[in-house]
């Protein structure tokens, strides 16, 4: 079997996509609702907002918070799921904590989470970071169980020392769920990011929305909710590429395929 | 050559009264007063039923299980952790190869962390494949490799870590008869070329036979060590020849009906 080439694959998954756009552009050209504008007024707020000073004053302030929040959610829940991977009695009293923590909603915890940490930019990072943390360090624990029982026999005959065990056997063993993880993590960092701009901010694309919203500015708001769309297109097509790079060690389906017949 | 004399008048591999109850005191007994001895360069291969116990005594040798009664010592020394001079090739290929690491590094991961040169790493590395065939796969990963390929990998992996005592549990079950035949000759080159000791479980008698300097039968439940037996063939060995060797039959009679009374006399405790 043949691979599709990356330009037909590129085609094969635009063409529906730019179908609906041009639909939608000629087919709301004369609305005149007030909630569903033209697109094209749509567009042109788009261009006006994100390709002017508003990429400065409200698109960096989320992506910067976006991406502190995760970092911190990557450091502390790999970090964590590792050690409590290691110390198997931890984990078991750790456990039940780590369910009621995971099953409380993060948006509710902002209140609390901005009265701690301020209403500045802190807030906002320390909420991404304790809604996406839950899936990473969850993952991280179970890959690190869930790994060949041979393969940590291995490592003990062999007496593989412990960076070596934990950088070339545990942390790549566990990667194919840490991975999963981290793409929940990103979408649940999306969600918040807005949540929190929405909540209490004064910056941000999510506060730029619910400002929008407010003042009936609706070709704004349209804008706002489409580059939030845009945003989180892009980053989980990002994370894709990282994650094959992540897991390039694995056989892609038709390579194994063809292995297995041979 | 007195040093090496006296080197050699200490075992290389010794069980004394070596046994294995799992679930306490009441629970199952699985290994009884295994006592063996086994001196420095010899080859020596352990047989019995299927589930008798046999992966459970490589383990304590291994250092990975602790016996519950008895002790194991390797070079005269009592162990309680995995020694430093062993290394293990257990029974499912594939398996125990790191699969996100390339066939190379896979070999290289024992080597590291102990203050080995890289450049030395690498030669053993290298050598180690060339040795078993695979010199051109380093670059692969373990899935691109065929099941006797990677436990030819796995094999590359133990005599790069340059063990004193070999431990294989059933190395070459699960690999095809042909292959597996070329893996045993392999094994007896790499025994008599490096005269490390090799403890090797299998399940199959003729293989026990051909390798061994010495066969011990496993039998009974809990298994006790029903018969030793000495397999005096003499120069090198080979497939076709070796294996119509009146003396060959002879051992593999011994064998086999040491196998069989073991299942006979099984005491119920």
């Amino acid at each position: 079997m043949k691979m599709m080439s990356g330009l037909r694959l590129l085609v094969w998954e635009l063409w529906l996509p730019i179908l609906i756009v041009v639909v939608w552009y000629f087919g709301s050209e004369s609305s005149k609702s007030p909630y569903f504008p033209p697109l094209s007024r749509i567009w042109k707020a788009f261009v006006d907002n994100w390709f002017g000073p508003g990429f400065v004053h409200d698109v960096v302030p989320s992506l910067t918070n976006l991406a502190f929040g995760l970092a911190v959610a990557l450091v502390v829940g790999v970090g964590a799921g590792l050690l409590l991977a290691m110390f198997p009695l931890a984990a078991d009293i750790a456990d039940p904590f780590l369910q009621f923590f995971r099953a409380i909603p993060a948006l509710a915890v902002l209140p609390a989470l901005f009265i701690v940490f301020g209403t500045g930019s802190t807030g906002n990072v320390a909420a991404i970071a304790f809604g996406a943390v839950w899936p990473i360090l969850l993952n991280t624990l179970d890959g690190i169980r869930s790994i060949d029982p041979s393969i940590r026999l291995v490592a003990r005959s062999y007496r593989i020392r412990t960076p070596l065990l934990v950088t070339q056997v545990l942390l790549p063993g566990a990667m194919p769920q840490i991975t999963v993880g981290i793409r929940t993590s990103l979408a649940i960092g999306v969600v918040i990011m807005v949540g929190s701009e929405m909540y209490v901010s004064t910056a941000g694309i999510g506060h730029f929305v619910i400002v929008a919203q407010q003042t009936f500015a609706i070709a704004d708001m349209w804008s706002g909710i489409l580059l939030l769309g845009i945003i989180g297109y892009v980053l989980n097509l990002g994370y894709g590429v990282i994650e094959r790079w992540l897991l390039r060690w694995q056989p892609r389906t038709h390579d194994a395929l063809a292995v297995k017949g041979n | 050559m007195s040093s090496t004399e006296s080197a050699a008048s200490i075992p290389a591999v010794e069980l004394s009264g070596l046994g294995v109850t799992y679930g306490g005191p009441t629970g199952r007994e699985v290994l009884r007063g295994i006592d063996l001895s086994v001196a420095p360069g010899e080859i020596v291969c352990i047989v019995g039923h299927s589930g008798i116990g046999k992966s459970t005594l490589i383990r304590c040798i291994a250092g990975l299980q602790k016996p519950t009664t008895g002790e194991v010592r390797i070079a005269g020394i009592a162990i309680d952790a995995p020694p430093a001079t062993l290394a293990l090739v257990s029974q499912d290929y594939g398996r125990p190869l790191m699969p996100w690491l390339r066939v190379g590094e896979n070999v290289r991961l024992p080597l590291r962390g102990n203050g080995l040169a890289r450049k030395v790493q690498n030669e053993r590395v290298s050598d180690a494949l060339a040795v078993v065939g695979l010199g051109g796969a380093a670059r692969s990963y373990p899935w691109q490799l065929s099941g006797g390929m990677q436990q030819r990998v796995a094999i590359a992996r133990a005599l790069a870590y340059r063990p004193q005592v070999l431990l294989m549990d059933e190395p070459f079950a699960s690999v095809d008869a042909q292959t597996r035949a070329e893996l045993e000759d392999l094994l007896l080159t790499l025994q008599r070329d490096l005269g490390i000791t090799v403890l090797l479980v299998t399940h199959d008698v003729d293989e026990s036979v051909y390798l061994s300097d010495r066969v011990v039968v496993l039998g009974g439940t809990p298994a006790l060590m029903q018969d030793i037996v000495d397999v005096p063939l003499t120069g090198a060995r080979d497939q076709l020849t070796t294996k119509a060797d009146p003396l060959f039959i002879e051992c593999r009679t011994r064998v086999l009906s040491a196998i069989q009374q073991s299942k006979v006399v099984a005491p119920v405790s």
